[in-house]
């Protein structure tokens, strides 16, 4: 089994999307709590920030990162023609 | 059902589902008309209790099936939605649907740190684990290190890690079944477990992963109407608005001003308070006294006589109780038991230290509900100080800084070793192998993460709202008049409500009452003034959350067991018909051993269950990730990274968690034991990488696996998938 270029970039961009949204996950748990006592000056709606952050608002982050990924890589598959069969 | 396409199977769950959905509700109204025409609560709590199990036994049987792939993997034909359904009673564990508000309400912003960890290691699942495994297609966890890594020793480590992760946590629900059973129905405990043991192996004994997954999917729908309708009704009644997570913005500023009140003793509420916290500073200086006389006397070696006077203490408290006018039965027992417990110093010691730290506790002032990371509030002391020298202050202050700086630093290791532990967690990880396509696993990553969401993001807002019931309504009440279902969970239970009017006032202070994490959850129907029948369902949603992580981690375990040990390593050769025996009789001999463990009631099981998450990390994370990202890991890495892994996050909470005999003392960085993977993780990446730079590269078979895995369709490609 020999992998070709297409192959070879399909995983590439793979490596480069995980990358950007490990990064997007990354700065929104731990930059959030990292900062959290600055942050919580900050009211929204009632919420000061952080605390709506670590409740709420990462939360939605991470199910959005989640629906894109699957998104993108399911769309990503047909495009690179490694995708299955429909059933 | 073979003969049905993907999307007419998908078509025909999704009306069975429905349907199903209706006639839940239609069973709670019909209750709900009957209590109104007089049914006793104790016959609700049997009927929601029968019926519950009774429907998921049916769905077991049902589901019974003679197929390895239906055995094992529910035939890999699970749509993406039921799965996340699945997949979010999987995960949901009798610790999320009660305790979760609990823990918020008591902790605030510091226990949001388990609201973040347990969604955000989904995002894990989905970047570097699901459609992975998806596409290697077997049936275990340990089936990957196996072919993977190559060899008996990865696979066999995995299946002992999988062992220790699962039995404790499978341990806790079988715990809190027990105590599930017996508050809606009156049983005993232990009776309570076994009853709660049948409704687990009815269902998963005879269909295996099958009839685990549809019976997840039926007890994902009862947990979160059960956990949504009394929050909606509580965000109704108390605010007008029918989205609690919206409302507790407001809310929440209200909590926060009247924790400026209770706090400042110049207003009338926090005089009252201040009067009350005064009495337990007194209780702490007295129990610290009693403290510092047993230590002497333990020193000098006449112990036994301290001993002996605190006997000699509680006897008299006996026959004060005995000569009542009229004598409280529940108390005395009570009073008799801890005199029969008071057996030498050392329990005289523990109970000491207790009282001195709860009445600490109970002297200082509110916690803020929304604040990080708090200090210990030296500084306020040494500024209420006149005396207080600048030198003085500034060093307070830099101690608050440091206690701050400390939780701050607990806060991100125990989100990281939740978050990596979830995306490590055997039996959350099965669940992927149950879809159609890869596609369909990656989507699936995504429902399980909303539906788990779902009751993620209701928590924080319920436990805001309760604090605004009692903040407002229960704090300033007169004990002649206490609002019913204070007075009704102080009768019922003293460990979840406790309430005493210590300065004579007459009036309830905050600092008088005592609440337990779990009432949170069990109370809120009657806060928010519905029928008990409510209250039944609320139990029967935390049964359902029990019961259904229960069902997927006993297969884990008895699929280790079975598929790993024996077919792969004993007994190659064997049979269909033989597998699924073995199968079946060690899923029966390890529920029997969980449910004996359980009802021993150990008292750690807790720390345990977040033992879980860390000891998973440590020991699979960075196989597993690195198994599918780097090409170059092998064999001897895979073996040093999960043994070092493992090795370091045990020797950690052996060092410094009281249960092994460790001491806080010997923290590093002040990192809590609950926390050990942080250090455990990186050990096991480093034993990964040191193994496989010092040995050769893994053969061309194996890299050609790691390409398999990577695509979701490669032309000319090798098979692993098991039938």
């Amino acid at each position: 089994m020999q992998l070709s270029e297409r192959h070879q970039e399909y995983w590439r961009r793979n490596l480069r999307l995980t990358a950007v949204l490990l990064a997007i996950w990354f700065v929104v748990t731990f930059g959030v709590i990292y900062f959290a006592p600055q942050l919580n000056s900050i009211i929204i709606m009632g919420f000061p920030f952080a605390f709506y952050m670590a409740a709420q608002g990462s939360l939605i982050i991470y199910v959005l990162i989640i629906w894109y990924y699957a998104y993108a890589m399911n769309k990503m598959d047909r495009e690179f023609g490694v995708h299955e069969g429909d059933e | 059902m073979t003969a049905l396409t993907q999307s007419q199977f998908f078509n025909q769950l999704k009306k069975y589902y429905t349907f199903y959905t209706g006639g839940f509700i239609a069973f709670v109204i019909v209750l709900a008309v009957l209590e109104q025409l007089g049914l006793p609560p104790k016959w609700i709590g049997y009927i929601f209790l029968a019926a519950t199990i009774m429907l998921y036994a049916g769905i077991g049987i049902m589901s019974k099936t003679a197929d390895v792939s239906e055995y094992y993997v529910a035939g890999r034909r699970v749509p993406a939605l039921f799965n996340g359904m699945a997949t979010g009673a999987d995960w949901m564990s009798a610790a999320s649907f009660i305790g979760m508000a609990g823990t918020l309400y008591l902790s605030g912003f510091d226990g949001l740190a388990f609201i973040m960890g347990w969604t955000g290691g989904y995002v894990l699942v989905a970047l570097f684990l699901a459609p992975y495994l998806r596409k290697f297609g077997q049936f275990t966890i340990p089936d990957f290190l196996g072919s993977r890594y190559g060899g008996n020793l990865p696979r066999t480590i995995g299946v002992v890690a999988a062992i220790i992760c699962s039995f404790t946590y499978v341990v806790a629900q079988i715990y809190g079944v027990g105590i599930i059973t017996a508050r809606l129905t009156g049983l005993e405990f232990q009776i309570g477990v076994f009853v709660g043991l049948a409704g687990i192996l009815v269902c998963s004994f005879l269909g295996g992963m099958r009839a685990v997954t549809w019976t997840q999917v039926a007890q994902y729908i009862i947990l979160i109407i059960a956990y949504m309708i009394p929050v909606v009704w509580l965000s109704v009644s108390h605010t007008g608005n029918p989205i609690p997570q919206i409302a507790y913005g407001q809310v929440l500023q209200e909590v926060t001003s009247q924790e400026k009140e209770l706090n400042d003793p110049t207003t009338t509420r926090g005089a009252a308070e201040a009067s009350v916290r005064a009495i337990f500073k007194e209780r702490q200086l007295a129990a610290e006294d009693k403290i510092k006389t047993l230590e002497a006397a333990i020193a000098a070696g006449s112990a036994d006589t301290v001993v002996g006077e605190a006997r000699a203490a509680l006897d008299a408290e006996l026959v004060a109780l005995k000569a009542a006018p009229e004598p409280d039965t529940a108390k005395i027992e009570a009073k008799q038991k801890e005199i029969a417990d008071l057996t030498g110093p050392d329990v005289l010691m523990a109970k000491l230290k207790k009282a001195a730290d709860g009445a600490k506790k109970s002297a200082g002032p509110v916690p803020a509900h929304a604040t990080a990371f708090s200090g210990k509030g030296a500084e306020a002391k040494a500024k209420a100080n006149p005396n207080a020298t600048e030198a003085e202050i500034a060093a307070a202050k830099a101690e608050d800084q440091e206690a701050s700086n400390v939780k701050r630093r607990n806060f991100i290791a125990l989100v990281l070793c939740l978050m990596v532990g979830t995306a490590s967690l055997p039996h959350i990880l099965m669940r992927y192998y149950t879809t159609p396509s890869v596609r369909e696993a990656r989507k699936s990553v995504f429902w399980s993460l909303f539906f788990i969401f779902l009751l993620y993001f209701t928590a924080p807002a319920l436990a805001v709202l309760v604090k605004n019931v009692v903040y407002t309504d229960l704090v300033g009440s007169s004990f002649a008049s206490l609002p019913a279902w204070v007075a009704n969970w102080a009768a019922v239970d003293p460990t979840l409500m406790k309430i005493a009017d210590l300065n004579k006032d007459g009036l309830v202070q905050l600092a008088e009452v005592t609440i337990g994490g779990d009432l949170i959850v069990l109370a809120t129907p009657e806060i928010a003034g519905l029928p008990y029948v409510i209250s039944g369902m609320v139990a029967a949603g935390g049964l359902a959350a029990a019961l259904s992580t229960a069902d997927g981690l006993l297969l884990t375990i008895a699929n280790a067991l079975s598929h790993d040990v024996y077919y792969k390593m004993i007994d190659p050769k064997a049979s269909t018909v033989r597998r699924l025996s073995i199968s079946k009789g060690l899923l029966l001999v390890v529920a029997l051993l969980a449910a004996y463990t359980a009802s021993l009631k150990p008292g750690d099981i807790l720390f345990l269950v977040g033992a879980a998450f860390s000891l998973a990390a440590s020991a699979f994370f960075p196989a597993l990730v690195l198994g599918v990202f780097w090409k170059r890991a092998n064999y001897l890495g895979a073996v040093i990274g999960m043994l070092a892994g493992l090795a370091v996050c045990m020797y950690y909470m052996y060092i410094t968690y009281d249960f092994f005999g460790g001491v806080a003392a010997n923290e590093w960085f002040a990192i809590k034991p609950i926390a050990a993977g942080v250090f455990g993780m990186p050990a096991g990446f480093l034993g990964i990488i040191i193994g496989s730079l010092l040995s050769k590269a893994p053969a061309k078979e194996i890299q050609e696996l790691v390409d398999h895995v990577r695509y979701p369709s490669l032309e000319g490609d090798i098979k692993t998938q098991a039938a």
